[in-house]
């Protein structure tokens, strides 16, 4: 496991590295993936147009660990789940914004898309600079510009469900500590 | 410190005396909805839970409007899924092609939502149903398929805005044209995370279709919900859709608000909103102005499909010619409102003036099928959203506006107020009747 310091002293693992794909605000779940994809659901199918509509080199260049970054209200319009399912296929590790739309935040939760809200760093952050996330902490570090910016945790009741994968493994767990008799809450 | 109506309903469903903006909590549902392009997926969530069967099959809708009548072979197998899956599940809520409609309009036809409720839908629009004073709001397809598991949700109670009408609208002014000022006026983010509570005396003077497209685009103010108090008028629609009347909440005096904003209909002008975002709004007589050419007229649409809306629509075109450039396509919401507007002759009134009339379905809206727009072609539409490639081509553009701007702007071959071209006349002929005054 390769490990690099910056200066903080604070340790990186390289494998969270990857280079940004920056955008700017009101990027809607329509340009995300345009419905005229919409008639199939294959998350690996719809990764191939994710994008495509803002950014034609989206598709092509994207590479695990990539991450996306953009300004306010990303993710805005139509509930399409389909959104933050052709980006989490498309190997993004994690989307920054200064701010989310309703909608697509509760979908990035519920399907374990990582998102950090960071208006710092959504707007300092470049098209192409290399940045890393510790979702632990919230820490964002951008080797490109050797910095580093704390972004927004979630709440305790949300994290609980991405550490239990997502809404349907923590409904699972729900529907099962009731089926034993319990309250059905964790 | 009072509630909002809002949080009034979902303490309610909450088992909660009282709950506070921000606080997380789990709500039981009246009606949990998914069409067919967003069940599919929600479905693959439910059989993931590997539970046996559905919380309540009366408590789901299922409604194949989206890429309807099937477009294309893969539509046509998502459309299967969902039917197979109603099938299997004896869900009582399915509505086939030819007895459905988009499902905004279907569901408070049909009688499903009523006033303090609380409905999901998997998708975004699902707002509408504030219309009715119901708490309904727009989630993905994996709340859907837990919900359909459940019968519950969880929700951050959310902060609202009140929004204070009053005066009465201007001839040719609908609810349509009031949402656009006030999303042009707070921008697309202006109610994030926000419920819309609209209060006034204004409101006696906006129809139940003003305030199903005045709910209907809450969303594209980023809000969580739009809600309208229940008067009268609700109840008479109520008592004349629905078996049961629901509960009637209102906010309390003391309730907290983000903001507080007064809106004098009588000074909003017929509305447009710009590429690429609703919030780009200016009046339609400035837009005038600026000598705007359309290709495609849509007149219909989860907002805009309505009979009122297909009424004054007619009104406009009745005797007249869409414009020869111009393609005009005109899609009622549901098969009822199809029919009605067939009995009172509002489809003959479209298809002599060289319109197409669409059998229900949400296609062009979202440029799925029905009126895809060409690269650098241009459209007028009373649907919701206006962005890159929403209606097609990433190149083309989409105006929103009301059917009255609809209507003249595809007879003119370009975008025009209805106040400016037709108010005289039209009035003196319709006797001074108003769109929004019945």
């Amino acid at each position: 496991m390769c490990v690099s310091e910056n200066i903080d002293g604070k340790q990186w693992h390289d494998e969270a590295k990857g280079k940004v794909f920056k955008y700017g605000s009101n990027v809607d779940t329509d340009v995300i993936i345009p419905a005229r994809y919409l008639n199939v659901s294959d998350a690996r199918l719809l990764a191939a147009h994710c994008m495509e509509d803002i950014d034609g080199h989206f598709a092509g260049a994207v590479a695990p660990g990539d991450y996306i970054v953009a300004a306010h209200n990303f993710g805005c319009g139509s509930s399409r789940e389909h959104a933050p399912r052709a980006i989490l296929a498309s190997g993004i590790r994690c989307v920054i914004a200064c701010s989310f739309a309703r909608i697509f935040y509760r979908n990035a939760i519920n399907i374990g898309l990582p998102i950090i809200e960071c208006p710092e760093a959504a707007s300092a952050i470049a098209y192409g600079d290399v940045i890393g996330v510790d979702f632990e902490t919230g820490e964002i570090y951008n080797y490109t510009q050797n910095t580093t910016y704390k972004g927004q945790g979630f709440p305790p009741f949300i994290q609980n469900m991405i550490a239990h994968g997502g809404l349907v493994e923590a409904t699972k767990r729900t529907l099962a500590e009731l089926a034993k008799g319990g309250t059905g809450h964790a | 410190m009072g509630m909002t109506m809002t949080q009034k309903i979902l303490a309610a469903h909450a088992g909660l005396v009282r709950v506070n903006a921000g606080q997380l909590i789990e709500a039981k549902l009246d009606l949990c909805m998914g069409n067919d392009i967003t069940a599919p997926v929600a479905i693959e969530a439910f059989e993931a839970l590997g539970v046996g069967g559905v919380f309540d099959r009366q408590k789901i809708a299922l409604v194949p409007d989206h890429f309807t009548p099937n477009k294309d072979i893969a539509s046509a197998t998502q459309c299967q899924k969902m039917r197979q899956f109603a099938k299997d599940h004896h869900i009582e809520h399915y509505f086939e092609v030819g007895r459905m409609g988009i499902e905004h309009g279907l569901i408070p036809e049909k009688g499903l939502v009523v006033a303090g409720d609380v409905v999901i839908g998997a998708d975004s629009h699902t707002c509408t149903f504030g219309a009715v004073g119901a708490f309904s709001t727009g989630v993905g397809s994996t709340d859907l398929g837990a919900a359909m598991a459940t019968g519950k949700c969880w929700f951050k109670v959310p902060h609202a805005q009140q929004w204070i009408l009053t005066g009465k609208p201007k001839p040719w002014v609908s609810g349509k044209d009031v949402m656009l000022h006030i999303i042009g006026r707070i921008g697309v983010e202006g109610a994030r995370y926000q419920s819309m509570e609209f209060v006034g005396e204004g409101i006696a003077h906006l129809s139940m279709d003003d305030r199903f497209a005045m709910a209907n685009m809450a969303i594209e103010a980023g809000a969580k919900n739009g809600i309208f108090p229940v008067d009268d008028r609700t109840i008479q629609y109520l008592e004349a859709q629905a078996q049961r009347l629901g509960t009637v909440y209102s906010a309390d005096a003391d309730a907290v608000y983000t903001a507080v904003h007064t809106l004098d209909l009588g000074e909003i002008p017929p509305t447009v909103a710009f590429p690429h975002l609703p919030d780009n709004t200016m009046s339609a007589q400035a837009a005038s102005l600026k000598e705007i050419a359309i290709d495609q007229v849509v007149i219909g649409s989860c907002t805009n499909g309505r009979l009122e809306d297909l009424r004054v629509a007619a009104k406009l075109m009745a005797g007249k010619q869409v414009h020869s450039q111009v393609r005009a396509i005109v899609v009622p919401i549901t098969q009822q409102v199809y029919l009605e507007a067939m009995a009172e002759g509002l489809l003959e009134v479209f298809i002599r003036a060289g319109a197409v009339v669409s059998t229900p379905t949400c296609g062009p809206c979202l440029g799925g099928h029905m009126g895809v727009l060409a690269k650098g072609e241009r459209a007028l539409s009373t649907t919701n959203r206006n962005f890159v490639g929403r209606m097609g081509h990433p190149e083309s553009e989409v105006y929103l506006c009301s059917p009255a701007v609809a209507a003249v702007s595809a007879i003119a071959g370009k975008i025009v107020d209805p106040q400016d071209q037709w108010l005289a006349s039209a009035n003196q002929e319709l006797g001074g009747a108003q769109y929004v005054c019945k």
